[in-house]
């Protein structure tokens, strides 16, 4: 059924329909009006069974996850940022029990400065915390992909992220075909733990592990993760036929055939490059995109075979890892080990600046002619930051840094002098 | 003529069982077929408060709810003496996964059951001081708040002996840690610090508050079957010596529980939905001298020059807690 | 389930960790001797018959009593229990008043008519007893018990020996003597009274006996010299004393005085109040503290009405009227005279200075030592005389019912041995059980509950027994007042105090074990066995 409502509801909407049991909250946006929507929903007993516990933090949020998923709950929760930071203790632990616990995180900045816009700096810093992370190019694929995402985690025991852009998505109003409540069930059936707490049947979940067995444990997590690659297109496939619906898989590529640079990216900027791309096209550039849905398990084959035809390879990404550069370039540089390719990578988007078609037309001909930086910081206002590089030079205490520049584009200046 | 009629047979109510009182009226743990909620085989240091403690309490509900229990346990001793792989000794279901978020996940494994329409299993959350008053206590406010159904036990045995005996919030004034240190003008830990954790809870007017120590199995069984006749979010605090981290004799571990409450250091009581209700009487009040001597993390205070201003200040704790409490010595007989 | 590699695990797997490895010392289950079985003259296992009164299983506790002493009716009246003053519970609060359970123990049996169990098979030896007293009586019940025919001769009309003339009635009533008696007897006893044993070789050969046991009581007042005019009224104590038993009362008087200090002392005057005294007066040479008197029984006499002379000697008795000399404790607590003389008026004057036993059926009897009035006998409680055994106040010994109760389970077993030609090997003992060992914290505060005593009014002017028994509520109250001390009775702290679980319950009246695979030795049980039956020993390593 097709609706025109916000991102958040849309994936609120569908995950009742994957009959959640335990549902945790803590609010931080942008993902708030969707556990919001849930405790409506669950209040009102429109979904039911199903307990909503309004936690004390996402610590709590995920603990109270872990333990409802270990009892044989389906368990879902939702959070973004800071909040995910303050649950990463958690986060690891639902991996390493295995259990199969779905999460949103609706994609955010992490401070300081303190920034409530999107990036991928959240997510991105879980890439090796044991979940797998599935990031949405749109509404519908995001909503889509929380019905992946259960039967995903479900199958292998092992917890899933649905990443979508904070605000982006969450906030904007799109048309979304809702999937009846027969087509869920007809996808996804009732949560069967591998493992469960259960006096008919007592285990002791989370013992001890040392040296002597710790590797073989860490590396049965992997072997997980490789079975997600191949479980992945599998389960789009499924998705397909009974949704009529691409959706989900470990990558997708734009118009890549014959290009000669590829533009790899994730999220919902990804509609702003394939519209750059198609004015490009227009104007006879070979180039294309190659967008990655399945973050974690990284699918380096795919990746590699997707760009080994190309010149070159433009990784734009809304993540910075100080002191390197790219967190998803990183990754994709290694799919491409060996492959004599230009790569470029191009952090963008950080804390919600917008990316623009203009700034991407501009960027991706450099690109083309090879004049580009090897790390690119796209629209950066080098004025700013070198008067405060210049500043910090001159005097030692020379003040917080994100104040002086603001002061330096007006913003605070005007208020305070 | 004095006459008493016979309340307790010939060892009153303080002995684990007794052969003339009546099956029923006997503790859980004088029961051959008693849960062992904990097996042998388990690696606490000997002597162990904790070890003692948990299968008391843990056998004490298993026996209430009929076995239909799960556990959830903070990281901390308790844990690890249990459940290193390949074994673990307990004998219920049970769940580890950190130090400091025990009742969250109590909380979860709770309204899982809930969901699951499987009311008859309870679930107990269970750590040390550490993982209880500390890194703990936001998950552990949280779930009083809510009033989530789950009995959390508190096993306290006065700093983080897991990681090597370093202070919590837990540990009494003078004591000596690993990061208490007797040296200095204030030798060991200082006073006007640390949390009653018992209190808190029943700041929160949760169903039901209590504490026990060791030294009184058949009050600490009933607290715990007290506790679940409740619904809800409900606190047991019981006092656990710890032979390693205390400085004190392995067989001394009753002995020291149970002057910790003759002393009036530990104040035993419980309380229903922010009330007290009750407190165990002391039966002979000691100084406090008789509790902190045998410890050696108290030795500081002592030897040729007794800080008799330090022991004074302990003494008036100790008075406090009586008078607050109302743990006065019970007229036992006329 | 298919559970996760190596961090989810099966149940109770710990068991495969035997921490018993960890152990340097290693707990044991031991019986101490308890201090009242060790105090007991009749060798009683108090403790063992305690065990069964708590749980209200009377019968069983007088059969365990009685198979040490078969006057547990009489014991709980007039023995002095020494049990009591060795009882560890007397530093908790106070004894636990084994003697008023035992006399209700007695009493119990008698009420409801408990028979002894039959004797053993028949052994076909004889032995002769001398003496129906509480020696004689108690050796032919052991050893009728033991199969043994058994036959006693008394020179006395009636049994009992000095329980019936040496001890007033209103301590021991004579149905409760008689009762006993009876049943000793209905062992198949053969008891011959008004039967004198002129000498003890001639019976012996005359019956046929195998053997013999000499109990004779000291029924022969000592006479001490006063001075006395021919018209003075003097008698001994132990002959008013067997007069009360016959159909003719002693004629003391309305002032009577009796000398001595002992508890004959106090028996005859506090007769002599209730035979119509308007003052019995105890004259003594000594002070209170320096008196042989059980203390009770002086407070219990002075209560009565009874007055006592301390530090008086008597010089001359004449008719009505007594001297005495004041005398003085020297440094070492030696009476010695002053010089200083009063006079007492007094229409008799009883002497109560102890007794003597007739020896003159050992006249002629080859191997005897006999010195300061009593026989000689070795360990085995036989006599110089191969076959002749003896015991009682006719051996050197603490002259009371219990002791020579004591002596006839003694010589009972050691006849059985000889008669059978072998030794009698009593079980090593136990090592005693100290105060400090117990863990009294588990006892719960209960003071002594006191016998009911008889009003002081009827005490003056009847024989009416003075101390009444306990009911069976507080005699059962008082049974659980025992510690058990040294003695496990089964309270399942060392099953519930161990950390590690390593105590096995064997179930009802069969205690524990330990479970050594994974006993780590912490030593728990041994601080929390309330009574002191577990021990610490090194282990092997």
């Amino acid at each position: 059924m097709l609706k025109q409502i916000e991102g958040s509801r849309a994936v609120a909407e569908a995950i009742a329909l994957c009959r959640p049991e335990v549902i945790c909250a803590y609010p931080i946006s942008p993902q708030t009006h969707i556990v919001e929507a849930l405790g409506e929903m669950v209040k009102s007993e429109k979904l039911a069974p199903c307990e909503f516990i309004n936690v004390e933090s996402e610590f709590a949020a995920m603990s109270v996850a872990i333990g409802a998923s270990a009892t044989g709950a389906r368990a879902y929760t939702a959070t973004a940022s800071q909040g995910l930071l303050f649950m990463v203790e958690a986060v690891y632990n639902a991996s390493g029990l295995g259990l199969p616990i779905v999460m949103t995180v609706a994609n955010r900045a992490i401070g300081a400065p303190i920034n409530i816009w999107n990036d991928h700096s959240d997510s991105l810093s879980q890439r090796d915390s044991g979940w797998m992370q599935l990031f949405a190019e749109t509404n519908q694929e995001a909503l889509d992909l929380h019905i992946q995402a259960f039967k995903l985690a479900e199958e292998l025991s092992l917890p899933v992220m649905v990443c979508m852009d904070g605000f982006i998505l969450t906030h904007a109003y799109e048309q979304v075909d809702m999937p009846t409540q027969q087509q869920v069930d007809a996808y996804l059936q009732p949560y069967e733990p591998r493992q469960v707490l259960d006096p008919r049947e007592p285990v002791s979940i989370g013992a001890m592990v040392g040296p002597e067995a710790f590797m073989e444990v860490r590396y049965l997590a992997h072997a997980k993760q490789m079975q997600a690659l191949e479980r992945i297109p599998q389960l789009a496939a499924e998705f397909k036929q009974i949704f009529g619906r691409d959706t989900g898989g470990l990558v997708h590529t734009y118009r890549a055939e014959d290009a000669e640079t590829i533009v790899v990216a994730m999220g919902s900027v990804l509609g702003t490059i394939k519209d750059t791309v198609d004015e490009m096209r227009d104007d006879g550039h070979k180039i294309g995109v190659l967008g990655i849905t399945s973050f974690r398990p990284f699918p380096l084959a795919q990746v590699r075979a997707a760009l080994q035809n190309a010149k070159r390879v433009v990784v734009l990404e809304k993540s910075l890892a100080v002191g390197i550069g790219g967190i998803l370039s990183t990754d994709v540089r290694m799919a491409l080990s060996g492959l004599q390719l230009h790569g470029y990578t191009v952090v963008a988007g950080l804390g919600g600046r917008a990316i623009t078609r203009k700034s991407l037309h501009k960027l991706f001909r450099e690109a083309q002619q090879d004049t580009l930086q090897q790390l690119t910081f796209l629209d950066l206002d080098w004025d700013v930051v070198n008067k405060q590089l210049a500043r910090e030079r001159a005097v030692r205490r020379s003040g917080p840094a994100a104040e002086n520049m603001l002061r330096d584009i007006g913003t605070v200046a005007s208020k305070i002098a | 003529m004095p006459f008493q009629p016979i309340k307790f047979y010939q060892t009153g109510t303080f002995t684990v069982g007794n052969r003339l009182l009546k099956p029923e009226d006997r503790s859980v743990q004088s029961h051959r077929d008693r849960s062992n909620a904990i097996n042998s085989g388990h690696r606490a240091c000997q002597g162990c408060g904790e070890a003692l403690g948990a299968r008391y309490a843990l056998d004490a509900a298993m026996e209430a709810t009929g076995s239909q229990l799960i556990a959830a346990n903070a990281t901390g001793c308790l844990e690890v003496f249990t459940t290193p792989y390949p074994e673990t000794s307990w004998q219920l279901p049970w769940m580890h996964s950190l130090f400091g978020n025990a009742a969250a996940v109590a909380t979860g494994i709770a309204a899982a059951l809930k969901v699951k329409g499987r009311s008859e299993v309870r679930v107990v959350a269970q750590g040390g001081d550490g993982g209880t008053t500390d890194i703990g206590f936001g998950c552990l406010s949280g779930m009083f708040e809510r009033n989530d159904d789950v009995l959390y036990i508190c096993y306290d045995n006065e700093a983080y002996m897991n990681t090597g005996v370093q202070r919590s919030s837990a540990t009494p004034p003078a004591a000596r840690t690993a990061t208490t240190m007797p040296v200095g003008p204030n030798p060991g830990n200082e006073f006007g610090q640390g949390k009653f954790v018992p209190a808190i809870a029943m700041a929160h007017e949760i169903p039901y508050v209590a504490t026990a120590t060791v030294a009184d199995l058949r009050d600490l069984e009933a607290k715990v079957k007290r506790a679940m006749e409740f619904r809800g979010a409900r606190y047991i605090h019981i006092l656990v010596p710890c032979p390693l981290g205390w400085g004190t004799a392995s067989h001394d571990t009753i002995h020291i529980a149970r002057l910790a409450h003759e002393t009036g250091l530990f104040p035993v009581f419980e309380a229903e939905h922010g009330v007290q209700v009750s407190a165990l009487p002391i039966r002979k009040q000691l100084p406090v001298e008789e509790y902190l001597k045998p410890q050696k993390r108290f030795a500081h205070l002592f030897g040729a020059k007794p800080k008799l201003d330090v022991i004074a200040r302990i003494q008036e704790r100790a008075d406090r807690n009586i008078r607050k409490y109302g743990m006065v010595q019970r007229e036992e007989v006329l | 389930m298919d559970k996760p590699f190596a961090i989810t695990l099966d149940p109770g797997s710990s068991l495969a960790n035997h921490t018993g490895s960890w152990r340097t010392k290693k707990p044991v289950y031991l019986d101490r001797l308890p201090p009242c079985n060790n105090a007991c003259p009749a060798g009683e296992n108090i403790q063992g018959w305690l065990f069964h009164a708590e749980s209200g299983d009377y019968e069983k506790a007088w059969r365990v009593l009685t198979l040490d002493n078969p006057f547990p009716s009489i014991m709980g009246r007039v023995c002095y229990h020494p049990c009591e003053s060795a009882c560890n519970r007397g530093q908790l609060d106070s004894p636990v008043g084994i003697n008023s359970v035992e006399r209700f123990l007695g009493d119990e049996a008698i009420k409801r008519g408990w028979k002894f169990d039959a004797p053993a098979a028949s052994t076909g030896k004889e032995v002769l007893i001398v003496g129906a007293g509480p020696s004689g009586l108690s050796a032919a019940y052991h050893l009728a018990r033991l199969g043994h025919s058994v036959e006693i001769h008394d020179a006395g009309p009636l049994s009992g020996g000095m329980m019936r003339f040496g001890i007033p009635k209103y301590r021991l009533p004579r149905d409760v003597l008689d009762a006993e008696v009876a049943r000793i007897l209905k062992l198949g006893v053969t008891l011959k009274l008004n039967t004198k044993v002129a000498n003890i070789e001639d019976s012996m050969r005359a019956g046929n006996f195998d053997a013999a046991f000499l109990a004779v009581g000291a029924h022969i007042g000592k006479r001490a010299f006063i001075p006395a005019g021919d018209a003075a009224h003097i008698v001994d104590a132990i002959s008013v004393l067997r007069s009360m038993e016959g159909e003719d009362k002693p004629m003391l008087g309305r002032r009577v005085v009796v000398y001595g200090g002992g508890n004959t002392a106090i028996d005859v005057a506090r007769t002599a109040k209730r035979l119509g005294a308007t003052d019995a007066i105890i004259v003594y040479r000594r002070t209170r503290e320096k008196m042989p008197a059980h203390d009770f029984e002086v407070e219990e006499a002075l209560q009565e009405g009874i007055m006592i002379k301390w530090l008086s000697t008597i010089k001359q008795a004449d008719e009505g009227m007594l001297t005495l000399e004041k005398m003085k404790l020297d440094d070492k607590g030696f009476p010695q005279p002053t010089g200083e003389f009063e006079t007492m008026a007094a229409d008799s004057l009883v002497l109560a200075l102890g007794q003597d036993v007739d020896l003159s059926l050992l006249q002629g009897v080859s191997g005897l030592e006999i010195s300061d009035g009593v026989v000689k006998v070795g360990p085995n409680m036989m006599t110089g005389h191969q076959g002749i055994f003896a015991g009682g106040d006719m051996v050197p010994s603490e002259r009371t019912v219990t002791v020579g109760v004591g002596h006839g389970k003694k010589a009972a077993r050691h006849i059985d041995a000889w008669l059978r030609n072998t030794t009698y090997e009593p079980a090593a003992k136990h090592e005693p059980v100290d105060f400090k060992m117990l863990n009294t914290w588990y006892y719960s505060d209960a003071p002594k509950t006191l016998r009911p005593m008889l009003d002081a009014i009827r005490r003056q002017s009847s024989f009416d027994e003075v101390q009444g028994g306990l009911d069976e509520t507080n005699a059962l109250f008082e049974a659980r007042r025992c510690l058990s001390c040294g003695n496990c009775f089964e309270c399942d702290n060392c099953y519930g105090v161990c950390p590690d679980n390593a105590v096995i319950k064997l179930g009802p009246g069969k205690r524990f074990l330990f479970n050594y695979d994974y006993c780590k030795g912490c030593g728990m049980c041994v601080a929390e066995c309330p009574c002191g039956a577990i021990k610490m020993v090194a282990e092997d390593i």
